[in-house]
């Protein structure tokens, strides 16, 4: 299996270069468990790492009920963020650089502490987060066509490419996470609305459920990490002169380019 | 690992496979009349070791209970009692809480004070209180006797971890310093009908010296309160009785709201 799992990673990672797009590895390989998935993914961080990237954080995704249902799973998944993937707000991002680009709002988190798991409550969370920020993540698929199965999606780094961060960083004083608006706008249009609640319950409690299960290999959230724990709304399909807007009411705004 | 004594041992185990199987059982009292408020606590502090074990869960938290007059009266007691609350107690606004599980619960609307440091010493006062508070937020605490009938002695649900079973927070935090603990008004409702109201007074004047108080308690046995730890300050009116299909809110003046719901 580990050749196999280093086949697949490469084939991963060089598909995010030439940004040809694979066929789903579960199309080909009927076997492949969401464990096999996970080490794929870890094989990639592996790579990323020896080739000079740092990680910056991780992603919770698969974190709505509409998403779970549409690949029919009952939890959710996590991705790594690695340095290069980062952006700031207002920046202008080439569609070209990627295959299929969406676009997902999403209140990110911040630690002042290591959080491992078992057991982290979304108490644990809320006492260990340093700071949240309005975020919007870029999401692509190294597979053609976005014709992915969870596993698919799993060892493609949980579906990830980039991440736009805000400028304004909020404790968590006076905030309601679960109902903290977010309103996605596409070139001054609205186009989709949310609040926090839809990721999972609870941002903080998809962060949880992060720790508790980064534990089953041996991994820790870090203090300073970035964590983005899932989508407020439905992915929206961008192409080149969009413009997106995630406005997050107090907990801020942020704003990405594509050309 | 601590040695039980025999005693300890066959009440522990009464107790935990009563929660564990949730099935109501007589009171330890009746075959243990001799037994002192301060063995019921060396009882609770054996039964939380072999609950943490067994459930492989962690603690996060203590809880205040007869914190009103009112109650104190009740059981003809001047004291308040406290416990502790583990990991898998925390049940959330967005997933039931299991009829199943339970007994014969009730539910009661509490301030949460999550702390930023640790309080431990007799000479701790509300202020101090206050000041290593980070946050406090609303919170809903099921109580679920194991006694049948929900009658006990304070030996006996000292004993019981004092009812513990869950308790949901609610998502909006605050700083203790941006708003007036002493006099917040609650409502809480069931099924959108007015069951209870109140106000944080009940909790032995001002929550925060319900807390000074079981700090003061707490390190007459050499214990404290823990950075990071959930404390619930003590119910700010009575208990309602809640069964499956039921939906409980408690809404806070200021502190927004916190809800159940069961199945």
């Amino acid at each position: 299996m580990s050749t196999k799992i280093e086949e697949y990673a490469s084939e991963l990672l060089e598909a995010e270069k030439t940004r040809e797009g694979i066929a789903p590895l579960t199309e080909r390989d009927s076997s492949l468990t969401v464990e096999d998935a996970y080490y794929i993914q870890l094989e990639m961080v592996k790579q990323k790492l020896s080739e000079g990237r740092t990680i910056i954080g991780k992603k919770v995704g698969l974190t709505s009920a509409a998403m779970q249902k549409m690949l029919n799973v009952d939890e959710p998944d996590y991705g790594h963020l690695y340095d290069d993937m980062e952006l700031k707000n207002e920046a202008v991002v080439k569609v070209d650089s990627m295959l299929a680009p969406k676009v997902e709002a999403e209140i990110g988190f911040v630690l002042s502490e290591d959080l491992a798991g078992p057991n982290v409550t979304f108490l644990d969370v809320m006492m260990a987060t340093k700071y949240v920020v309005p975020t919007i993540e870029i999401i692509d698929s190294r597979v053609a066509d976005w014709k992915i199965k969870l596993i698919d999606t799993v060892a493609d780094n949980g579906s990830s490419a980039k991440v736009v961060v805000g400028d304004k960083q909020s404790t968590l004083e006076m905030l309601d996470l679960r109902t903290n608006s977010m309103v996605l706008y596409k070139n001054d249009e609205l186009i989709a609305t949310g609040a926090g609640a839809a990721a999972l319950g609870h941002p903080a409690h998809a962060v949880a459920w992060l720790a508790n299960k980064l534990h089953e290999f041996g991994i820790s959230l870090k203090k300073d990490e970035l964590i983005l724990p899932g989508a407020l709304s439905g992915a929206v399909v961008v192409e080149a002169g969009d413009t997106i807007k995630a406005d997050f009411g107090p907990v801020g705004a942020v704003t990405v380019h594509f050309e | 690992m601590t040695v039980l004594t025999d005693r300890e041992k066959e009440i522990v185990d009464y107790l935990y496979t009563a929660e564990r199987d949730a099935r109501e059982v007589v009171k330890v009292t009746d075959k243990y009349p001799e037994l002192t408020i301060e063995e019921a606590y060396v009882i609770q502090d054996r039964l939380l070791e072999h609950r943490l074990s067994e459930n492989n869960t962690k603690h996060v938290g203590v809880k205040l209970g007869l914190t009103s007059k009112a109650k104190q009266v009740m059981m003809g007691v001047d004291q308040a009692i406290y416990g502790y609350l583990h990991a898998d107690m925390l049940a959330t606004e967005w997933e039931p809480v299991k009829y199943s599980e339970l007994i014969h619960p009730k539910v009661e609307p509490e301030i949460a004070f999550l702390l930023g440091e640790d309080l431990e010493g007799e000479n701790i006062t509300a202020d101090d209180v206050i000041k290593a508070t980070k946050y406090v937020a609303p919170a809903l605490e099921v109580i679920d006797s194991r006694y049948k009938d929900f009658k006990f002695t304070l030996v006996d649900v000292i004993a019981d971890n004092c009812s513990s079973i869950r308790f949901v927070v609610g998502s909006k935090w605050i700083s203790p310093e941006s708003i007036d603990l002493g006099g917040i008004g609650m409502v809480m409702s069931k099924n959108g009908r007015v069951e209870q109201t109140g106000s944080s007074a009940a909790v032995l004047g001002h929550p925060a010296e319900a807390i000074a108080w079981s700090v003061k308690e707490l390190s007459k046995r050499g214990k404290g309160l823990k950075k990071g730890d959930i404390v619930l300050s003590g119910a700010m009116s009575e208990a309602i009785s809640f069964e499956s299909g039921d939906s409980v809110v408690a809404q806070f003046d200021g502190l927004g709201s916190v809800s159940m719901f069961c199945k």
